[in-house]
């Protein structure tokens, strides 16, 4: 029997970039506010200091910062005839833990998405005619437009200190920006990052080739910032250890660098550490949610009640939370009926390596931030014409190296013996002569009917709760999308002068032991109809009106770009309808 | 208070600013709220603990001596840099796989154990310890019934190579293992040892980054962002330093 503590306002569920964002705002409303976080208080002072954070086999290689999968994880198959199979340890994505979440250890590349992106079934069939898509694809609009959350990317912009150049100023092409970006109000908050030399010598071969290249939006700051909760950052100093570490140096943006000083002085705010929650409470009605409950480190169960629910864990933890707690109808995929694990979706990459005569070239690889990079837009979302090409989506390609860690970085054009002594001395020939660009073709993942998430019959956690089943293939659309853009980027690496060209392409069957990012999303979507999303523009569940689930579980699909910036700007368009609407009169905000 | 909380019918109750406050009694530190201030204390942290050398942890003393020579194999000596041996990259595998990473510690090793499709990941109950053990075990028997009872570590360099050779192209197969797939996890591990950071027991002295031309455990290249094309002027350094600055790094 568990516990009961004293009624809050507010419960928060997981306390990253969205618990962080949501926290702040319900409390400058005065709300009692408590968050609950699964894993530990995380600190920059404490748990990354610069003098050990650049271990690339303990952060990297051993994921010190992440989930551990005998705390949660999930079982994966291909298709739905298949026996999923436990995921033992983390390799297609790495599930954060800890206070800060993802945002500890993301990169901080700050992408918008693009107006048509938002609109997107809207748009394609306008375009190119509904029998353009293939039968099986699930995509629809979002029900929240681009204009409508400009004003919001501003604020996590600004909040985060961002740096990049414009490319769309109230409707003005910019110089140098990128002129694909839907138009915005005002500049970034601070100068574009300075970029090392292979990424300058792909801005410039992209430029000759025709494209308008620009520098990647980065959560690691080119100067110095301080934002408006009155949160002090560092300029960005080059280390070369982002994404999976975290930021000794107040660069990256982070709940912990940006948020979390400020609302933990607030003293209608409070936190959990090490608490996981094992379910959302509702009433008998089932319409409404009373609180959560929660086990500790020393296994003991609480409840908190509260008046409002935030879910704001990871995407996928999101999707867990709402099966567990019989919240939302289940997708079923054959009578296609039910919501909840339908549109799971991830991104589509692949890279190219290059390697350059060491004569001529010393890359300095090593010199990198997390978000550093030249980009071309020209082949994301549908800024190009897709009629003669035969699929749709696409992504961004660029220079994105983020460093050159040596047990990851020592590459050998293909051809080269695995190991040896021609390894060894090709190795070393070429490491200082290698781009590298990891995530340099980012391509978008369109949403499927039979690439879903349900609950798994066979393997259970640690407190017994089935574990989430993955249902997740590469479809046709996206092989031809990613074979598409792999050979445009591979001539734009060629172009720079590189002897060897190494591209890799994603193909089917989906794998999940090589990673390609975290952006793991849906499940839990938005949209306008309660037959085929789970929460309503607001994010407001359609079922249970004082529960609003954030972030990228809410994505429908998704496009070819990082998915940060949008889940903190949907976190505070959500903010701002319960601020403005849902406290005026708690309840639906929209009849479904 | 205004309207809008009556309206949630909230339940406010006094905060006890500066001090987290404890709700039941015999609650430990994980029943804790954190309130008002960041819950750290100056100098926390949870630095590695770099290895010490000596005699094996994990390994036997056959079984370390046919991992050296693998890894010598694996990365040959030369004339400017050591090889995998002389590296310490064997050393590095022992003492992973006496730690959590041989145990699967923090992992999900929960049954039923069924064989999957590749792309489902590792399957089994076995950690890299226990897998480690069965493989050398199977190798040395391979190498011992080719070579008239001779162990891997005895052979002729040459004979190394065509034996290993032999294991990638499937030619010799080992009894009970998937000795082409085994043998690429020690050619992975090898390497990771040689470019980990010399704390865990392998780069010895940096050997690694310094043929490579990596910097180490640098937090500044803010003045080198903008000089395009230069060599970087500065020696690799470790995270506990590098050898003329302490007796750590030197052991």
């Amino acid at each position: 029997m568990a516990k009961r503590l004293p009624k809050k306002d507010v419960v928060i569920i997981g306390l990253g970039w969205t618990g962080s964002i949501m926290a702040n705002e319900l409390t400058d409303e005065g709300l009692e506010v408590m968050a609950i976080e699964r894993g530990p208080w995380r600190d920059s002072p404490t748990d990354f200091p610069p003098t050990y954070m650049q271990d690339e086999l303990r952060y990297r290689i051993r994921h010190e910062l992440f989930a551990r999968p005998e705390q949660m994880t999930f079982t994966f198959r291909n298709k739905m005839d298949q026996t999923a199979l436990p995921i033992r340890s983390w390799g297609a994505f790495m599930p954060p833990n800890g206070v800060g979440g993802g945002g500890v250890h993301w990169n901080g590349e700050m992408w918008r998405f693009l107006p048509s992106d938002f609109v997107l079934k809207t748009h394609l069939t306008q375009r190119y005619g509904a029998s353009f898509l293939p039968e099986d694809m699930t995509i629809q609009d979002w029900g929240v437009t681009y204009d409508e959350l400009e004003p919001f990317y501003d604020r996590f912009e600004y909040t985060c200190g961002t740096s990049g150049t414009a490319g769309n100023l109230r409707g003005q092409i910019m110089e140098g920006g990128n002129p694909f970006e839907g138009p915005r109000g005002r500049p970034y908050p601070t100068l574009a990052q300075p970029q090392p030399f292979s990424h300058t010598l792909f801005a410039k071969a992209a430029r000759e080739l025709g494209y308008k290249p620009f520098p990647q939006p980065s959560g690691n700051l080119s100067t110095a910032y301080t934002n408006p909760l009155g949160m002090k950052m560092g300029p960005c100093t080059y280390c070369g250890f982002c994404e999976w570490f975290g930021c000794a140096n107040y660069s990256k943006a982070s709940p912990q660098t940006t948020i979390l000083p400020h609302l933990i002085r607030k003293d209608n705010f409070s936190a959990r550490a090490n608490s996981e929650v094992l379910r959302i409470e509702v009433d008998r009605t089932g319409k409404r949610a009373t609180g959560v409950v929660f086990v500790d480190a020393s296994g003991e169960e609480w409840e908190q009640p509260a008046d409002l629910v935030i879910l704001s864990a990871f995407s996928i933890f999101n999707v867990q939370l709402l099966l567990h707690s019989k919240i939302g109808k289940p997708y079923d995929p054959v009578a296609n009926v039910g919501t909840v694990g339908r549109n799971y979706s991830h991104q589509t990459i692949s890279s190219v390596n290059g390697f350059f005569d060491p004569k001529k070239y010393n890359f300095n690889p090593f010199i990198g931030s997390g978000s550093i990079g030249m980009c071309v837009d020209e082949f994301n979302g549908d800024n190009f014409d897709h009629g003669p090409h035969g699929f749709v989506g696409g992504g961004y390609i660029g220079q994105v190296q983020t460093g050159a860690r040596p047990i990851e970085s020592t590459l050998v054009p293909p051809g080269t013996p695995s190991w040896g002594a021609e390894w060894k001395q090709t190795v070393k020939h070429y490491y200082l002569s290698t781009v590298k660009p990891g995530t340099g073709v980012h391509g978008g993942f369109y949403s499927y009917r039979d690439i879903y998430l349900d609950l798994d019959p066979t393997y259970k956690d640690r407190f017994g709760r089935p574990l989430m089943r993955i249902t997740m293939d590469l479809k046709p659309n996206e092989v031809k999308q990613n074979k598409f853009l792999t050979d445009k980027f591979a001539e734009i690496i060629k172009a720079m002068g590189a002897e060897k060209v190494a591209p890799t392409y994603r193909t089917a069957p989906y794998d999940m032991t090589t990673y390609q990012t975290t952006h793991i999303n849906g499940g839990a979507v938005m949209g306008t109809d309660p037959n085929t999303s789970v929460v309503n523009r607001y994010l407001q569940s359609w079922d249970v009106s004082n529960l609003f689930v954030l972030g990228a579980s809410a994505f429908p699909q998704n496009p070819g770009y990082n998915p940060t910036l949008t889940v903190g700007a949907l976190a505070y368009w959500a903010a701002d309808a319960i601020r403005t609407k849902y406290l005026q009169s708690p309840g639906r905000l929209i009849d479904g | 208070m205004t309207d809008k909380y009556s309206r949630l019918s909230v339940h406010r109750r006094a905060v006890l600013a500066g001090a987290a406050y404890l709700i039941f009694r015999g609650s430990r530190a994980n029943a804790t709220t954190i309130l008002d201030h960041l819950p750290w204390t100056p100098n926390a942290g949870n630095p590695p603990d770099p290895v010490t050398l000596g005699p094996w942890v994990y390994f036997t003393p056959d079984e370390g001596r046919t991992v050296e020579a693998l890894a010598d194999q694996i990365i040959p000596p030369d004339r400017e840099t050591p090889g995998g041996k002389d590296a310490g990259s064997a050393v590095y595998i022992d003492r992973q796989l006496a730690g959590p990473y041989g145990r699967q510690e923090g992992l999900y090793i929960r049954p039923p154990f069924m064989k999957g499709m590749k792309n489902q990941g590792h399957q089994s109950e076995k950690g890299p310890a226990q897998e480690y053990r069965e493989f050398l075990a199977a190798f040395d028997k391979a190498s011992k019934s080719r070579f008239g009872g001779k162990p891997f570590f005895e052979l002729l360099t040459e004979d190394q190579h065509r034996f290993l050779k032999d294991i990638e192209a499937e030619k010799v197969k080992l009894d009970d293992v998937d000795g082409k797939a085994f043998f690429a996890q020690v050619v992975k591990d090898v390497q990771m040892g040689f470019f980990a950071d010399p704390l865990y027991g392998g780069n010895r002295d940096m050997v690694a980054w310094k043929m490579i031309g990596f910097p180490g455990a640098r937090y500044n290249y803010l003045d080198w962002v903008g000089r395009h094309n230069e060599k970087f002027p500065l020696p690799p350094v470790g995270l506990t330093g590098r050898a003329e600055w302490n007796t750590r790094a030197q052991r």
